[in-house]
């Protein structure tokens, strides 16, 4: 029996195109929009102006405060303007603009492809060194990296579970690094075990990527036993943080707490690379692989971009935007955002872009709710979704919160599986943006 | 490209819709009823076709007329209220009555509380508890099973009581009942009643729909296999009235039906399967789920033993409709996480 979290979850079309497709190096746009804030947390402020001259690899935006994120620049050339540009999210964010000149890079950074295993770095050094890189979770959450490192006082972590499940459909950036840079991966796993002083490590992939649970298998003998593959259940959403915790060691995340409450920090296998990267090539995040899929594009493929990169340049690369195009997603279908804009700039935290037919994109007719308990058993996290979508028509927020709304973890199982087509997740979002408000109001009082 | 597509996740829908999930339902409820054409002849076809038709109708009139709305009444839920309506009333019954219950079942059970989904009460129990208390003579003169009664064309009677004799009895269940309270013994009475392979088969007098086990639990477990429904509410109720009736047939065997016989007889099987997982009208999680197939459980046997009716699953079904709010609130699923000292 494969292992797998104990309720709920559904199973959509896995459609993972790209999987055997190699990743390739997209080229440098002519001209980049690195987003100000590409994490989860505080603003931070840029420390450019225009016509500064900048490398690849030069910090252009400094983190203000400890959960906030440095950013560098991904290109060599001139800062043209700061200025705001749509991004994923579908609002205007600030953003550094730059015109490329040359791919010239700081000459701290190591470039060669040599594989260095020596850890040299205190674990203190490398929580401080991921934030000096801009390492941020590349999972999707973009959550400051070295604010998961920092085990708060009281709280003892005593495993690190690697994310390498890539639940999501379609996507396969995760699934080609595993194959492609598995001694990487490996290494990075042992510096996050050296920063957070544990002695036990898992990487949690989902069992339809044998070809990685083996070549993973293959690589860890090499440098250690402390490190264990865990094939998983194909089930979504196993990647899930908390999901993939339970399901690997066993324990329960406590209703309102974070996974070192349970003695377990999670990061992702694009993190992890980063790390490595970071820590022993001196490279800050600059680079990422996203995953260039659909049913209707020419060439599904994986491409290591440059952040900044617009969107459009990728779908360029997979052979241009398909005549039946009704959505471009930023991510993965069940969690990633619908674009407004293909001019977005692709950032730290986009994992994919995905291309939906138009008949496969518009939402099916609102139906009454027949209470056929449908999204109450596929709840990952044991919530009632009709009585949350319920209580959020009628705006009863004390009662949302009673109901535990802030414990969903917006994976979608239940607007999916709703036969009645019933937005359950569109209105639990609502509901939660709103009882956080309140939780908010009520503490500062 | 400036007309992209904006929602918010998720991006993708399973191919369930209202629709399907109703179209297995009369999928499921099939078998059943060819059983009972090819037993009851065109009697159960007579009445069906009404039940299905007048619910559909009715429920088509009052969303338009009464409540001004477009009607949509291919979803499916008016024709297995019509379905279930006759599967719970004898296959004689005269056509304006099944009318009236269609009214009943679907004008007071369904639209009054709002329609689709909105209802407290299974509708189709509505409708047929109506008619039991309003035409007891005609909705207890159960015809018996006769094979191939399909070519007998002249069968369908106009007035019930003309064949009374020879053509229609009393249910197992009722048999056994009244055989209990004359003092007789529970093994002679099994004697004038048909064998539990009979019984287990359908050949047996009783509700159109009702008849045979083997071919409601085909039905049930095609549901569960479409995951129309989960196994929870059947088994739980079916497992209730075992160990209930079981309990007194261990106590007394001569005063007592066997606990085989109070599975086969009486509806408990279409009413375990069929009318206690209507989604409106039960709970919402796995525990409430068990709990509400014990309470029919429990009451069935309640009224079935000691009850002034035969048979108890309509009232039982009904009476436990009217819990499911409380059952939604005290049996929650559990929460992710839940804190375990409490």
């Amino acid at each position: 029996m494969l292992k797998t979290f104990p309720k709920g979850g559904v199973h959509p079309p896995e459609n993972k195109l790209s999987a055997d497709k190699p990743t390739k190096i997209l080229g440098i746009p002519e001209e980049v929009a690195i987003p100000l804030q590409q994490h989860l947390g505080a603003p931070n402020k840029v420390i450019v102006d225009k016509k500064n001259k900048v490398k690849v690899g030069q910090k252009i935006v400094e983190a203000s405060g400890f959960v906030s994120a440095n950013v560098h620049s991904s290109v060599s050339g001139t800062v043209t303007k700061i200025d705001e540009i749509i991004d994923a999210s579908g609002y205007k964010k600030p953003a550094v603009f730059i015109k490329v000149e040359g791919d010239e890079w700081e000459e701290s950074i190591d470039r060669s492809k040599d594989i260095i295993k020596d850890i040299k770095l205190s674990g203190e050094e490398i929580i401080k060194k991921a934030a000096e890189m801009g390492i941020v979770g590349l999972g999707g959450a973009t959550f400051p990296t070295h604010v998961k490192l920092s085990v708060p006082k009281g709280s003892k972590c005593e495993f690190l579970i690697i994310n390498g499940v890539e639940c999501e459909p379609y996507l396969t950036s995760d699934h080609r690094l595993m194959l492609e840079n598995a001694d990487e991966l490996i290494i990075g796993t042992q510096i996050l075990m050296k920063a957070l002083n544990v002695n036990k490590a898992f990487i949690g992939v989902e069992n339809n990527k044998q070809d990685a649970i083996e070549h993973l298998n293959n690589i860890v003998k090499k440098y250690t036993n402390d490190i264990e593959i865990v094939p998983l259940k194909v089930q979504y959403p196993q990647g899930g943080e908390k999901q993939l915790i339970k399901a690997v060691t066993g324990r329960e995340v406590p209703s309102g707490g974070l996974p070192i409450h349970a003695g377990v920090v999670v990061q992702n296998v694009g993190t992890t690379f980063a790390v490595y990267e970071a820590i022993q090539k001196n490279k800050p995040l600059i680079e990422r692989i996203a995953t260039i899929t659909g049913k209707s594009v020419k060439e599904p493929g994986n491409y290591w971009f440059r952040i900044g990169t617009p969107v459009n340049m990728i779908i360029e690369a997979a052979g241009g935007l398909p005549e039946d195009t009704g959505k471009v997603i930023s991510g993965g279908p069940m969690m990633g955002k619908a674009l407004n804009s293909l001019d977005a700039p692709m950032t730290k935290g986009t994992s994919g872009i995905l291309i939906m037919q138009i008949q496969e994109s518009k939402r099916g007719n609102i139906m009454p709710c027949i209470r056929c308990t449908k999204c109450v058993n596929v709840c990952p996290q044991g919530l009632e979704p009709y009585l949350l979508m319920n209580i959020a028509e009628k705006q009863i927020w004390e009662m949302a919160e009673k109901e535990h709304n802030m414990d969903c973890i917006e994976c979608g199982s239940c607007s999916f599986i709703c036969p009645s087509d019933r937005p359950l997740l569109d209105y639990i979002r609502f509901g939660k943006q709103k009882v956080a408000a309140m939780i908010r109001a009520r503490s500062s009082k | 490209m400036d007309n992209l597509i904006i929602s918010q996740s998720p991006h993708l829908h399973a191919k369930d819709s209202v629709k399907k999930l109703m179209y297995a339902v009369i999928i499921a409820l099939l078998p059943s009823l060819v059983l009972s054409i090819y037993f009851y002849g065109i009697g159960a076809i007579v009445v069906t076709a009404f039940a299905v038709i007048s619910a559909v109708a009715f429920e088509w009139l009052i969303v338009k007329y009464l409540l001004k709305k477009e009607p949509s009444i291919w979803d499916g839920s008016a024709i297995i209220t019509g379905l279930l309506l006759a599967f719970n009333v004898p296959s004689n019954l005269p056509i304006w009555i099944i009318i009236i219950g269609a009214l009943v079942a679907i004008g007071i059970g369904k639209m009054s509380f709002g329609g689709l989904g909105q209802n407290p009460f299974n509708p189709a129990l509505v409708g047929r508890v109506f008619l039991l208390i309003s035409f007891p003579v005609q909705m207890t003169s159960w015809p018996l099973p006769i094979k191939s009664r399909l070519i007998n064309w002249h069968f369908f009677p106009s007035d019930p009581k003309a064949l009374i004799d020879g053509y229609t009895g009393a249910t197992s269940l009722g048999i056994m009942k009244e055989g209990l309270k004359n003092q007789e013994v529970a093994s002679s009475i099994m004697e004038k009643i048909p064998s539990h392979m009979q019984m287990f088969y359908g050949e047996m007098g009783g509700s159109l729909g009702e008849i045979s086990a083997l071919l409601l639990i085909l039905g049930g477990l095609y549901m569960i296999y479409r995951k129309v429904i989960s196994w929870h509410i059947p088994v739980s109720t079916i497992v209730t009235v075992l160990l209930f009736s079981g309990v007194l047939w261990l106590i007394n065997p001569q005063t007592n039906a066997d606990p085989l016989f109070h599975l086969l007889t009486g509806g408990l099987m279409l009413g375990a399967i069929f009318m206690a997982t209507d989604y409106a009208t039960s709970p919402m999680s796995n525990k409430g789920k068990l709990i509400f197939g014990a309470g029919i459980g429990i009451l069935t046997m309640l009224i079935r033993v000691w009850g002034a009716y035969p048979e108890g699953v309509s009232f039982a079904i009904l009476i436990m409709n009217a819990f499911v709010p409380l059952i939604n609130k005290g049996f929650k699923p559990k929460l992710f996480g839940a804190k375990k000292s409490k």
